[in-house]
């Protein structure tokens, strides 16, 4: 895979002072999804528009595809499709003439056909010449979608695509740009639902305060950073760990009655045959166990606390 | 250049007009009536012929100015001021277009509007009085020049306005007063020396007195002037949108 969109050392002071990106640098690879997680306010929706060219950025450069965005905007923006995170549009309209008009502001020459799939694809079809008033959130959050493919983009960027989405239409969503993606368009998405994250993305970057803290391939990060937890309900309650046991990381918990037992997802084979072992030499006996991996989310909080 | 897309913008702004066509086309025509009825009959009758020209064609051409300068004014800044307010801008300034197609297509959308309307309103005085247009080329120019160069100003006021109420204030305020000082009714011939002199700063007496010109060679002031004026107009106008695209004011953060 090779990097699609460059964005090398960017930042953005707000008038105010406010500094809402600080020195960002991110390549991110042609066909990948890229989830950027991070709490409200830490710059995520910044980002996206300044890529985009609606935030003019203090310093640093993007290309996409090798187009500068300021100094080769046109070339660069063609490529590039955005679905801002508010329903942005105009009440009177109809999907069809919305759509249309959107490949047209891209200098794209009208294409039916090519509009009737996107909007048959995204379930509009039916809705076609319904004023966007009479549309319900989803519909209008599909609408925006089509507006932004409507130019048959190779990126496209969206802002927080399930925020006050119910869950089936959710998991639509999620459907969806993993379609747009077996069709080969990049895709970046801003979100602060880590299950979103989890779920779609191949890599996650984290943004907080400005900064981009981490960018790791998804798998990767929670192999790297998860922990995993075995838990046992003992049989007859323990007052201290046996000496035999000490080299492992053991908690008493419940009265003595629940030994658990964290370890590094990777660092971990072979060790929990290994404590059974020794339980069962020390003849402690338990009545159930499960173990528990750390979600995105777990790691998530852990690095914002730091 | 995105051709495509500065007609785009173009058709949207003038579906919009349209869409309302009843409304857009009803009204200046009830006004122009009122205008000749009250000026043109029940007053205008028992007023002198100015400069060898009856009442009722002297006004004509201030009475195209009126609505040519409100209505582009208008148009164009609720042409930009709308998407601003509704958040839709974000398609704009994320697509592959400058600032120069944004400008052709919002300003040349309300200037047509606005030009529409004049030539509707000059139809419709054909009915009340006669119509005599000595320089037709430069009864056109005039007409394309003022209907710019106060779109231009209308898209700048649909850019600075922060609310529907500042959006009013310019037409209300500033254009309405000025066209009614301006010579539109009267020639500032018949003001006091002082009143006069003091009618020569505003700027849509320029226009006012091109435009007259054009239909029956009386004027204000020299017709040349009136050109350079018009131009220096549209060269501020102009100006001050380039500045506002170099900056990104009320565009971008």
């Amino acid at each position: 895979m090779t990097s699609f969109i460059s964005i090398d050392n960017v930042s953005k002071t707000y008038k105010g002072g406010l500094a809402a990106l600080r020195n960002i640098s991110l390549d991110i690879k042609r066909g990948e999804i890229l989830a950027l997680l991070g709490p409200n306010g830490a710059g995520k929706t910044t980002l996206i528009s300044t890529i985009c060219g609606i935030v003019t950025k203090s310093s640093g450069t993007i290309t996409v595809n090798g187009h500068d965005t300021v100094t080769d905007f046109r070339a660069a923006r063609a490529l590039i499709g955005l679905v801002p995170q508010e329903l942005h549009l105009s009440i009177f309209e109809t999907p069809w003439d919305s759509v249309n008009f959107s490949r047209a502001l891209y200098g794209k020459p009208a294409n039916p056909k090519y509009i009737e799939t996107l909007l048959k694809r995204l379930a509009l079809w039916e809705k076609r010449d319904a004023k966007m008033v009479t549309l319900s959130g989803g519909m209008k959050r599909r609408v925006l979608i089509a507006k932004a493919l409507a130019h048959e983009p190779k990126v496209l960027f969206l802002d927080e695509p399930t925020a006050g989405v119910d869950v089936e239409l959710r998991g639509n969503m999620w459907q969806l740009v993993r379609e747009l993606r077996d069709t080969g368009v990049t895709i970046i998405l801003t979100t602060h639902y880590i299950e979103e994250a989890e779920e779609m993305a191949d890599r996650v970057g984290v943004i907080t305060r400005g900064e981009l803290i981490l960018v790791e391939e998804k798998h990767a990060l929670m192999h790297k950073l998860g922990q995993k937890q075995l838990t046992l309900h003992l049989t007859a309650p323990l007052s201290a760990i046996p000496q035999r046991l000490a080299d492992y990381r053991l908690e008493l918990t419940g009265d003595g009655q629940t030994l658990s037992y964290s370890f590094d997802s990777h660092g971990g084979q072979g060790s929990i045959p290994r404590l059974l072992a020794d339980l069962a030499a020390e003849n402690i006996s338990f009545t159930d166990l499960n173990t528990a991996q750390s979600s995105l989310e777990d790691i998530f909080m852990g690095l914002l606390k730091q | 250049m995105n051709w495509r897309g500065a007609w785009a913008i173009y058709l949207y702004e003038m579906k919009r007009f349209f869409r309302t066509i009843g409304q857009s086309i009803v009204s200046p025509v009830i006004s122009t009536v009122l205008y000749f009825v009250v000026f043109g009959a029940a007053i205008g009758s028992r007023i002198q012929q100015i400069d060898g020209v009856s009442y009722g064609a002297f006004i004509v051409p201030g009475l195209i100015m009126l609505s040519l300068l409100t209505q582009s004014v208008t148009n164009a800044s609720f042409g930009i001021y709308f998407p601003r307010f509704s958040g839709t801008i974000y398609e704009y300034l994320a697509a592959p277009i400058s600032a120069i197609e944004m400008v052709i297509g919002f300003v040349g959308a309300a200037a047509t509007k606005a030009l529409l309307i004049g030539v509707i309103i000059l139809g419709t005085s054909a009915f009340f009085v006669p119509l005599s247009i000595a320089h037709p080329f430069w009864m056109i120019a005039f007409l394309l020049l003022t209907a710019v160069t106060f779109s231009l100003f209308g898209f700048i006021i649909g850019l600075w306005a922060d609310g529907f109420e500042k959006l009013q204030i310019i037409p209300l305020l500033v254009i309405t007063p000025l066209t009614f000082l301006g010579g539109s009714f009267y020639s500032i011939d018949v003001l006091p020396p002082f009143w006069r002199s003091l009618s020569l700063l505003n700027p849509v007496l320029y226009l006012v007195s091109g435009f007259r010109w054009s239909f029956n060679e009386v004027a204000d002031v020299n017709v040349g002037v009136s050109l350079g004026m018009t131009v220096f107009f549209l060269v501020l106008c102009l100006g001050a949108v380039w500045w506002i695209f170099k900056t990104g004011y009320r565009l971008k953060s």
